[in-house]
């Protein structure tokens, strides 16, 4: 861990500015970032401590949504009545996440802005364009087991690790930010986050200094929602696949679905041509196998990863069954 | 004593504390914040140190730039090959060498030591450290050097090879045939406390508070490594968090420690991080192992041979012990097991908890499972069929052994009967359900051990050696045992271990350390007892004790008024011919019931079953919890627990706690452990038998055997994750 600077900001105007600044950092939950500082795989000179500025609320929203300030830990929006009773999928996702500890400290925007768990992301002596753009993807060739098989670049195969994400990606959650001169901006999720290509570096659309305010939910959709996290272990593991399903169905027959998968890009993945192709179709194998068709279009795996194709498949019929059960 | 003959009737056999589900004594102090460990000692003026590994599996350091570290703030030396002083070499149980020279022969190989007065400091100039190298091709993954494997040839373990008969012919010959390959990855003990030593000098004195669990072993490595003699050593471990064998040797911890505290004349500290853990300390081997089985019709063992690779770094003679069970579990007249060894440019691969039977038992009781399903039998009944009536190989007669009660009455307990043999037959929603078992065995070693116990006239006795307690619950069986001897109670009974100005002990490893120091601490009683009978000129022999007396007929004294000021005796247990005479090993058998997701294939660990006997049991609270303990390393064995080799690099990508997976409470549902009455008198005077390994080994067989009776998918190669499960699972669409 490089010395570095610490600087604690009361407002967001406060924080932006500061945050604009060459080497700086902003610091909320600190439960990814510290890990990244210790193994300087991250090495702010001045670091932007946000904890104090008033965005830990959860509100209604006049259309019946909800406003999740940036700043709500983990445990309290898993926890939230509302969060329980209407967007469930989020609940479990969050839930699914990380261990206790982790979910006390971290918060909303932090999970959103948390990075890779690509294990040559995190060794500082390997190559890897995400943390040194150029040097090469060491995963590539290598032990990449969690790694993506959609959207992936010869640049990067690097996933995002959110749980919580997935879930508000299949939510149609939108982030509300502001910069330094005060001007708010909403980012649909669909748009938050990019694709590796040749600048896997660049993760997100914010800006320099732009600082993630909230979340913004809409009403939720109808249907059953469900959250099924793949992985090796019961918890405190990433997902190796995860899908957040919104499936509003009745005696087998599906009227809408939403479906986000997590663990298999480096974004949450989400595809409108799947979930059309369940509109106002039987819940039987044909049309879920046309479903999954679509989500896997462009699928690769890289050795390690391959099995993600078929437990993909496997894991979108499962929830399919178990959402239209009824 | 030297354990030559029988262990007659002893004072332990009467009902007393020992046995008792006793709490931990240490437990408040641990839960206090009390215990002081390693890294959390502290004195004054002591600065903080920082390794720097070899990002290299294998080369030569081109050049090595210092300066911006020891320019950097707070930074009092930075040691590299270049200014570390000429130390002993050995394998890694007799010296540990550090910054010996410009070649790299492994990955995370320490190749600087930067030392500051703060560890942020010391860890921030370590990143500044410039190391160019050159580098060379290393061999690194098992597999594709197996056509370099030679005979090992250690000095301090059984020979690689062993036959009866003649295998090859009665193999052949065997109407039913199991021949099949199993496969175990590369493991990390991932104990709870990082390595981590506090090194100071006084003089030519060196004394260090470090994390090892054998005091006396580890007194001599310093010793050969640093070229001072022992006497001037003392090591210091009262409490360890966990080691499972990671701390049995000598890591480059306490040396690197010791090293700059001496050039710099001040106390030096450090504790390897989670992740340098991996690659700086040692791991177990991965395996690659055949096994093959000939039978008659009726499942008796006619041939049984299993061949076991593993590697090592070339300097090193240890292997992975996987067949040395197989040498004693089963009947059969014709057998064979060989060990090969493979040369590698890997970190040092060592004992991790039951080396060889752990992962030995994940292949040997797997393929008495598909034996049994080949022969149409219950997987029990063949193992019934197979009991030897003395130790097929030394034939000689086994110390004691009750396998067949440990399984019948676990069978029992845990509805065995109601397993389907047929697999994939039972179902619970979408996951599919099975039950499997094993069998346990682990060696029961004996080792020379020495102790002192002493009685205050306050009524205080106190027990001294230099034994350790990595958790395992060695302060209180001790104190259990000196309270019996003496008639005191435990409250007034202080066990004070880790320290080599102590008798020296055995040390935890291997089992052995309750049954050696627990013997040595008896001894020691008995010799006290004697004296305080002789002072109360009461025959020892008849005598008493209890309350706080000695009573003989119609006499009885208070202890406190014979002690004077003080009286103290000294105890040793000494291996004797009863190791050679009997074979003597712990049994037990393993029952769990798993749950395979038939659309995932995530595995999940229902319920598990241990039923042991591994003689005297000390306490029966801190026994279970060492066989839960063991039962949990072989749930995270069978499912879990890998590290990923980068074969471009020699690198075990996933070292951290992270991505290195072991299980989590939410793998572990009920499980429980229980012992059946037993005792052994060949054992140890305390006539109990080594517990520490025994709840691992075969754990993770019987829970691949659930998921084989689950699904119907056999894996051989561990752990069974899903990605192999999968392609076994009835197709979805």
């Amino acid at each position: 861990m490089k010395a570095f600077t610490y600087q604690r900001t009361d407002s967001t105007a406060q924080a932006a500015a500061a945050a604009v600044q060459p080497g700086a950092k902003i610091i909320a939950g600190g439960t990814n970032l510290l890990d990244l500082m210790k193994l300087q795989v991250e090495t702010p000179s001045n670091l932007v401590d946000i904890n104090r500025l008033p965005l830990d609320k959860t509100e209604e929203t006049p259309d019946g949504g909800l406003r999740i300030g940036a700043l709500v830990r983990n445990s309290d929006l898993a926890a939230d009545p509302r969060v329980r009773q209407r967007y469930g999928v989020l609940s479990r996702a969050l839930l699914a996440g990380a261990s206790a500890q982790l979910r006390n400290k971290a918060t909303t925007g932090g999970n959103l802005l948390q990075r890779t768990r690509c294990y040559y992301f995190y060794d500082i002596t390997k190559p890897c364009n995400k943390r040194n753009p150029g040097s090469g993807c060491a995963a590539l060739a290598g032990f990449n087991r969690i790694h993506a098989i959609l959207g992936a670049s010869e640049h990067c195969i690097a996933t995002h690790p959110s749980d919580m994400a997935v879930a508000m990606r299949a939510l149609d959650a939108k982030v509300e930010t502001v910069n330094r001169h005060g001007e708010t901006k909403v980012i649909p999720i669909a748009e938050f986050y990019r694709l590796p290509g040749d600048t896997p570096e660049i993760e997100t659309s914010l800006k320099p200094g732009e600082i993630i305010t909230a979340v913004t939910l809409p009403p939720p959709p109808p249907g059953v929602q469900v959250y099924r996290k793949v992985r090796d272990r019961a918890s405190y593991a990433f997902a190796l696949v995860s899908v957040a399903a919104i499936v509003d169905s009745t005696r087998g027959r599906i009227r809408s679905a939403r479906l986000a998968f997590g663990g298999l890009a480096h974004r949450p993945w989400r595809v409108a041509q799947a979930e059309q192709r369940l509109v106002n179709a039987a819940a039987n194998t044909t049309t879920l196998n046309s479903a999954a068709d679509a989500v896997l279009e462009g699928a690769r795996g890289f050795g390690g990863n391959d099995f993600k194709v078929p437990l993909t498949r496997r894991t979108l019929h499962s929830v399919l069954a178990e959402t239209t059960r009824t | 004593m030297e354990m030559n003959s029988p262990v007659g009737p002893n004072a332990l056999d009467r009902p007393g504390i020992v046995g008792k589900p006793l709490d931990r004594v240490d437990g408040p102090l641990k839960v206090t914040g009390g215990a002081r460990y390693a890294y959390e000692m502290q004195q004054d003026s002591v600065l903080y140190g920082f390794v720097v590994e070899a990002s290299i599996g294998k080369g030569r350091i081109k050049s090595i730039d210092t300066r911006a570290a020891e320019k950097a703030p707070g930074v009092a030396l930075v040691l590299t090959h270049r200014n570390a002083p000429a130390q002993g070499t050995g394998n890694h149980r007799e010296a540990h060498p550090v910054l010996t020279g410009p070649q790299v022969t492994r990955y995370g190989q320490p190749v600087a030591f930067v030392v500051a007065e703060s560890f942020e400091q010391a860890r921030a100039a370590a990143y500044l450290v410039d190391v160019k190298y050159d580098r060379s091709n290393g061999k690194y993954a098992l597999r594709s050097n197996l056509n370099e494997a030679c005979v090992p040839k250690p000095i301090d373990a059984p020979a690689a090879d062993s036959a009866v008969g003649d295998f090859a012919s009665a193999f052949a010959g065997a109407p039913v045939q199991l021949d099949v390959t199993y496969t175990t990855p590369l493991q990390s003990h991932a104990m709870m406390e990082p390595h981590a030593t506090l090194a100071a000098w006084d003089g030519d004195k060196l004394t260090l508070h470090t994390a090892n669990q054998m005091l006396n072993q580890g007194q001599r490595v310093i010793a050969t490594t640093l070229k001072i003699p022992a006497e001037n050593i003392r090591l210091i471990s009262p409490f360890i968090g966990g080691g499972f064998g990671g701390k049995l040797w000598v890591n480059a911890d306490a040396v690197l420690a010791a090293i700059a505290s001496r050039q710099l004349k001040r106390p030096v500290k450090i504790a390897l991080t989670r992740q340098q853990i991996f690659h700086v300390t040692t791991h177990r081997s991965d395996t690659i192992q055949r096994l093959r089985l000939g039978t008659d019709r009726e499942g008796r063992i006619l041939a049984i041979g299993h061949d076991v690779f593993s590697g090592n770094l070339p300097s090193e003679q240890t292997y992975e012990g996987a067949a040395l069970q197989t040498r004693t579990l089963y009947a059969g007249p014709n057998r064979l097991t060989r060990h090969r060894l493979a040369p590698l440019d890997i970190p040092v691969a060592s004992s991790m908890r039951a080396p060889g039977e752990a992962v030995g038992l994940m292949a040997l009781e797997c393929a008495m499972d598909e034996l049994a399903e080949k022969l149409n039998l219950d997987p029990i009944e063949l193992r019934i069929r197979n009991e030897p009536s003395e130790d097929p190989e030394k034939h000689i007669p086994y110390s004691s052994r009750h396998l067949i009660p440990c399984m019948q009455e676990g069978a029992r307990r845990f509805g065995w009967d109601k397993r389907n043999p047929k697999p994939g037959q039972l179902r619970d929603g979408r996951w599919l359900l099975g039950i499997g078992m094993a069998a346990a065995t682990r060696g029961n070693p004996l080792l020379l051990s020495k102790a002192n116990v002493r009685l205050d006239p306050d009524g205080t006795c106190t027990v001294r050696m230099a034994m350790t307690d990595i958790g395992t619950g060695t302060y209180t069986i001790l104190a259990q045992i000196a309270a019996e001897m003496l008639g005191l109670p435990t409250e007034r009974v202080r066990v004070e271990l880790g320290d080599t100005s102590f008798p020296q002990a055995a040390g935890s490893g291997g089992s052995w350390g309750a049954g050696s120091s627990g013997s040595a601490l008896f001894e020691a009683c008995n010799a006290l007892c004697e004296k305080l009978a002789r002072t109360a000129g009461m025959d020892s022999a008849t005598a008493t004790f209890a309350n706080g007396s000695i009573a003989s007929g119609e006499q009885s004294r208070k202890l406190t008024d014979l002690v004077g000021a003080g009286m103290e005796a000294d105890g040793e247990i000494r291996p004797g011919s009863n190791n050679k005479e009997f074979s003597q090993q712990s049994y037990g058998a393993h029952f769990a019931e798993v749950g395979v997701d038939e659309d995932t294939g995530e595995v999940r660990l229902r319920r598990m079953l241990g039923v042991f006997t591994a003689g005297r049991v000390l306490n029966a609270k801190t026994a279970r919890s060492q066989a839960i303990g063991g039962m949990a390393f072989g749930v995270g064995a069978a499912l879990q627990e890998a590290m990923a080799l980068d074969p471009r690099f020699g690198l075990f990508v996933n070292h951290d706690l992270a991505e290195y997976h072991v299980p989590v409470h939410a793998d572990i549902p009920a499980i429980d452990a229980i012992f059946l009455d037993e005792l052994d008198d060949r054992s140890n005077p305390l006539k109990s038998k080594g517990i520490g390994e025994l709840g691992i080994c075969g754990a993770g067989a019987s829970i691949a055997n659930a998921v084989y009776n689950a699904c119907g998918v056999r894996i051989r190669d561990y752990p069974i994750t899903l990605d192999k499960l999968l392609s076994g699972l009835p197709v979805r669409t």
